[in-house]
This record gives C-alpha cells, sequence and structure tokens, in this order.
C-alpha cells in the first residue's frame, strides 16, 4: 500500500506540551516537513527559544541547543560562524525575539547571518500566562494590559518583518499564516525559501508565523482563528516584505 | 621552539589563545582589555579564525555559547561592568556544561566605575557570576608570562571538565608589557566532544545541549552530577605559588598584581630581620584551601592584601579556621598599595606579635 501522509522524520514521534487549538504543532510540522524535503535532518542545528516552544529541543530530530530567553539569534551565529556547512535555524516567539531578544534580532539581520529564523507571533506571552507582548494589539485585553492596551500607556504594537526587511543584511522576510490550509501549504513554501536561502548563502531569512493562544485569548480554537483572521492580519498585513527573488 | 617576545599582557592573552588552538573570539569593546580584541581582530583573519564583534557583551556571551555548544573552541573577554551583562550567558554555558574561556580584566567599580586596576571582582567570580548552584574555575594571573600560560592551560582545564574557564586579571596586567614565552604552558590531553550539537550526520542519535530541567529531581540530579566534576577539580587542580613561607612568622596572602607589590615588600622587611613570606592563590577557585590550613597553623599572623574593599579575606579567614589572627590591608577604586604602605602593615603586624 502506498503511504499518502507520514509524520516528518524530522518531527519527533512524542506527545508535543502545546495547548488544545495551539498552531504551534502546525508550524512545528511545516518545518519538519522542509527540513525532510531538503534532506538536511543531519547537518542542521535548531535553536529553542524560552517560551511555549521552550521545548522545541524535544521535537525536532536534528541537534538541538536550547537559548536564553532572547539570545537564541546569537547561539545561532555561534554555531553557523564556527561551523558553517550546517544549517541552523532559530524557532522563536513574540515575547523572545521582538521583546527581551530585539538587540539580537536587529543584529543577526545587520551581520546578514546565514540563518533561518522562524518566527511565531501569538500576540500574546502564553508560557506565563497570557500577559502583554510587544506585539499584542491596541485594545487587546492580557492580564498585564487589563483594561486594553492603550497606545499612549503601553505604547504600539512592532512590526518585525518590516522593520527587518530594512537592513541590507536580510535576504528574506515573509509573514504568513497557518489558519487555514491553503496558507498552511502557504507558510511550507515560505519557510523553505528561507531554508533554501540558507543553502544558497544569501543572508538571513525570517518567516513570521501568526498563531494563536485559544487559551491565553480566552476563545474556542475556531473563535481563535477568527480573531486572527479578523484583527491580527489587518495590523500585521500577510506579504513578502523582502525577497533578492521572489516567490513564484 | 622556545622565544621570549616583548608584549602587553592583553595581546598576550589574544596570542596565547590562538597558540593554544581558540580560533573563535566573540568580543565588545571595553577599556582596559580592548587590546583583546583588536589583536585578534589583525590576527585571526591570518590564521583562519574568526575575530567578530558583537552588539553587546550580552550577545558575545550567548555567541560563545553557541561555538561551544557546536564543539568549537571558543573565547570572550571583557572587563568587570561587561562580566556582569555576561552573567546570565555564564549561567547557562556553566548549566549546558559547555566549556569556553571567560576572560575578566578587571577595573573599579560599583556601576561604571572607573577605568583603573581592580580585584573588586573577586566576589562575582568566585560566588556570584550567574544565577544558580555552579562554579568556575577562576585563574589569576601576576605577570605577562601567566596572562599566556594561564590562558592555554584555562582551555584545556575547560575542556576536562566541561565548564567555564575565567581569567580573572587586571587593568594594570592588562595593559603592563613584559617578556612572555608562548611555549610555556602545560599542555594536556582532552576527552573529545561526542556530545557536541553540530549535525549528527545520520550517524548518532540526536544530541542536545539544554539547562533546563522541569522535573525539580532530574535538576537535582543534574547539579549533584556536576557538583562531582567540581570536587575532583578542587581535589586534582588547585594551584598556587608560595614565596619565603618555611620560617615566616606572618604570612601575605595576595593574587595577581597586588602579590608581585608584596614580594617586594617582603623582601625589604626581610632586610630588617622580620620573618614573613607570602602565599599566592592562582587558581581562586578552586582556592588553596588546605595548604593555607596548614599555615595558619604555624604562623603567628595572616595579611590579606587585596585591590578592594577585602573580598578574598573571607576565603583566609575560612582556611584559617581561626587558628592565628587574620589583617587585612586593602586599597580600592583603581587604587594600587605602594611597596611602604604594604612594608608599613607588616611592621606594624610584627611590632604586635
Amino acid at each position: 500500500m502506498k503511504t499518502v501522509y507520514d509524520r516528518p522524520h524530522a518531527l519527533s514521534d512524542v506527545p508535543l506540551h502545546y495547548c488544545p487549538g495551539c498552531t504551534h504543532g502546525i508550524i512545528h510540522k511545516v518545518v519538519a516537513q522542509v527540513i525532510d524535503e531538503l534532506g538536511i535532518e543531519d547537518r542542521t542545528v535548531g535553536i529553542a527559544p524560552v517560551g511555549c516552544s521552550v521545548f522545541a529541543y524535544n521535537y525536532f530530530e536534528c541537534d538541538m541547543i536550547e537559548a536564553a530567553h532572547g539570545r537564541a539569534p546569537a547561539v545561532a551565529t555561534g554555531v553557523k560562524r564556527t561551523h558553517p556547512d550546517t544549517v541552523v535555524f532559530t524557532y522563536q516567539g513574540d515575547g523572545d525575539l521582538a521583546a527581551i531578544g530585539t538587540a539580537e534580532t536587529v543584529h543577526i539581520g545587520t551581520r546578514g547571518e546565514n540563518v533561518t529564523i522562524i518566527f511565531v507571533n501569538n500576540a500574546i506571552y502564553g508560557m506565563t500566562g497570557g500577559q502583554m507582548a510587544p506585539t499584542t494589539l491596541p485594545g487587546q485585553v492580557t492580564t498585564t494590559s487589563p483594561y486594553g492596551r492603550d497606545r499612549k500607556i503601553q505604547g504600539s504594537p512592532i512590526r518585525i518583518c518590516e522593520m527587518l526587511s530594512t537592513l541590507d543584511g536580510v535576504a528574506f522576510a515573509a509573514r504568513t499564516s497557518v489558519d487555514t490550509p491553503k496558507n498552511i501549504n502557504h507558510t511550507k513554501q515560505l519557510i523553505k525559501k528561507a531554508f533554501q536561502n540558507q543553502l544558497d548563502k544569501k543572508g538571513l531569512s525570517i518567516v513570521e508565523v501568526l498563531s494563536t493562544c485559544p487559551t491565553n485569548w480566552g476563545m474556542t480554537p475556531q473563535g481563535a482563528l477568527k480573531w486572527l483572521r479578523e484583527n491580527m492580519m489587518e495590523y500585521y498585513p500577510l506579504g513578502i516584505f523582502k525577497d533578492s527573488e521572489a516567490i513564484r | 621552539m622556545a622565544q621570549k617576545v616583548l608584549m602587553k599582557g592583553n595581546e598576550a592573552i589574544a596570542e596565547a589563545a590562538i597558540n593554544a588552538g581558540c580560533l573563535y573570539y566573540f568580543g565588545y569593546p571595553i577599556t582596559p582589555q580592548t587590546e583583546i580584541s583588536e589583536y585578534l581582530a589583525k590576527r585571526m583573519p591570518k590564521v583562519g579564525g574568526l575575530c567578530l564583534q558583537a552588539e553587546s557583551e550580552v550577545s558575545a556571551i550567548n555567541m560563545t555559547l553557541g561555538a561551544a555548544a557546536a564543539g568549537s573552541r571558543a573565547m570572550t573577554s571583557s572587563s568587570s561592568p561587561g562580566i556582569s551583562l555576561k552573567s546570565e550567558g555564564i549561567s547557562y554555558i556553566a548549566g549546558s556544561d559547555l566549556p569556553c574561556l571567560i576572560v575578566n580584566v578587571q577595573r573599579g567599580g560599583p556601576g561604571l566605575g572607573g577605568i583603573q586596576p581592580s580585584q573588586s571582582d573577586y566576589y562575582q567570580a568566585t560566588r556570584g557570576v550567574g544565577h544558580g548552584d555552579l562554579r568556575l574555575i577562576v585563574l589569576a594571573p601576576s605577570s605577562v608570562q601567566e596572562m599566556a600560560s594561564l590562558t592555554a592551560e584555562a582551555f584545556d582545564l575547560a575542556d576536562t571538565y566541561r565548564m567555564p574557564a575565567m581569567l580573572l586579571a587586571d587593568g594594570a596586567l592588562g595593559q603592563m608589557m613584559e617578556p612572555v614565552d608562548f611555549s610555556l604552558f602545560e599542555k594536556r590531553e582532552v576527552p573529545e566532544k561526542a556530545w557536541a550539537a553540530n549535525g549528527h550526520g545520520g550517524k548518532r542519535k540526536k544530541n542536545i545541549i539544554n539547562s533546563l530541567y522541569i522535573d525539580p529531581q532530574e535538576l537535582e540530579d543534574s547539579i549533584l552530577a556536576r557538583y562531582k566534576r567540581y570536587a575532583e577539580v578542587e581535589e586534582k587542580e588547585v594551584k598556587y605559588e608560595e614565596f619565603m613561607t618555611d620560617d615566616a612568622d606572618i604570612v601575605l596572602v595576595a593574587f595577581g598584581i597586588t602579590a608581585r607589590i608584596c614580594k617586594s615588600a617582603i623582601t625589604a622587611a626581610r632586610a630588617d630581620g622580620i620573618k614573613v613570606g607570602l602565599l599566592r592563590p592562582i587558581t581562586l577557585w578552586p582556592y588553596p584551601k588546605k595548604i593555607l590550613n596548614s599555615i595558619a597553623g604555624r604562623a603567628k599572623a595572616l595579611l590579606t592584601v587585596e585591590m578592594n574593599m577585602g573580598q578574598m579575606v573571607d576565603d583566609v579567614r575560612l582556611a584559617a579556621n581561626g587558628q592565628c589572627p587574620v589583617h587585612l590591608y586593602t586599597r580600592t577604586g583603581g587604587m594600587i598599595p605602594s611597596v611602604d604602605e604594604v612594608e608599613n602593615k607588616i611592621r606594624e603586624i610584627a611590632a604586635s606579635l
């Protein structure tokens, strides 16, 4: 019998700890499929962040390093510069990449490191129980913005892809979503390109994936996907913000 | 081939690192250690290595972590305020059982402090560099020659025990010039890095470099295993120098640049018949507790001399364990004690015996 669908080899055969309805699992699977399709698991080193995906080192079959909060781009630089033949990716959430690790995020771009960043933006700190993130939307209620994020008090959310696309060292910056099967397929294409760019030594590639957090948003999985489409996509438009060669 | 060259202390560290096979350096400029970066920026490209200037000390230590995790011999350097920034990364390096070298060319603190030589990071290096139960191997050079030889030995020690090592120097040693012979160091066989995360190559199970243990029993077990290695370091790797201690009534205890000043003061006091000597710890961790305990048992008094408000004196008192009085003479803030000041203190103690 012909196998038409299977767990990717690069995705470990262990139960994931993510909440029901969270899209981290889908994003993990897509990354693992890309690693399989490019045949690079044997030379890939993944860098796990601090946040909901802190245990990512248990979920990928390639070598993995757990970084301190926000420092994954610096750790990735240390691996890639000393072992240029490895394929290095970081997997980071919004608090990790866009708040505490902002300097590391900007400067891995300025250096144009041949590294791939998977940036999961769910507009909230999930692991610590639903606090305001740098990407929390104006008016969005979190445990540390209980009256809704007020731009006058808490400032405005940060658009990472747009910001990074101003840097010469960034080869590819794209924002996508995994809210529909079509978008999941498109996300896979973008992530594949972000890894292929690294193999082609083009510089930094980042794919921002809009993601849901039903638990901390206080919504059903279906309701969370609807909220993502109606609110997040407006503030964070999907698209390719920088590409030395447009994706086909 | 043994050959002596005249060199600045900071440059000696840099050349010794290359000589010891360290081809990866990650730094950030800060006085008084910037010559390390400048020297390596020139030399590394010529030996096929890398000197990378990071956006911060925080990033530099995490690049070092990444390089070490991938199995490379790597180092970073800074001075006091920068080491405070690196302390997060140092804790992760210790918790992930990674070997690397961290150089601290100390200046005065707290805060921005000053840029003159100091030993006021003794507590930080031996007690509190980063959160959690952890130790660093801390080596304290006292000459440009030792800046080189201890740098080389620090890499082997770190690799042998899979833990970070720190070279704790100061601005005076960093800036002064002396002859140095790069072949003078004790080389040892170090274990293979089968644990490194640099691609499994389809030949082994994946390696994970990590300091997170969500189950407290697992975390305790990992710390106990690490402390077994620490105990081995304490048993085997203590280093110190004794100077005229055999018949000494008064024994000075000092490390680094301060020990040299003490030697001059001792020579002067000996000329007047005062029986005085020096114990110079070379490893600040592991601390030379046993020898100091035995000296305290036969001496009439100990005198600790430091360029801080009295930090190592705690270790001296613990090792002496009340067997004889422990005196203290310090200058701080970048001030260096003069030979006369130390000699006067020796005479004062001698008169009270």
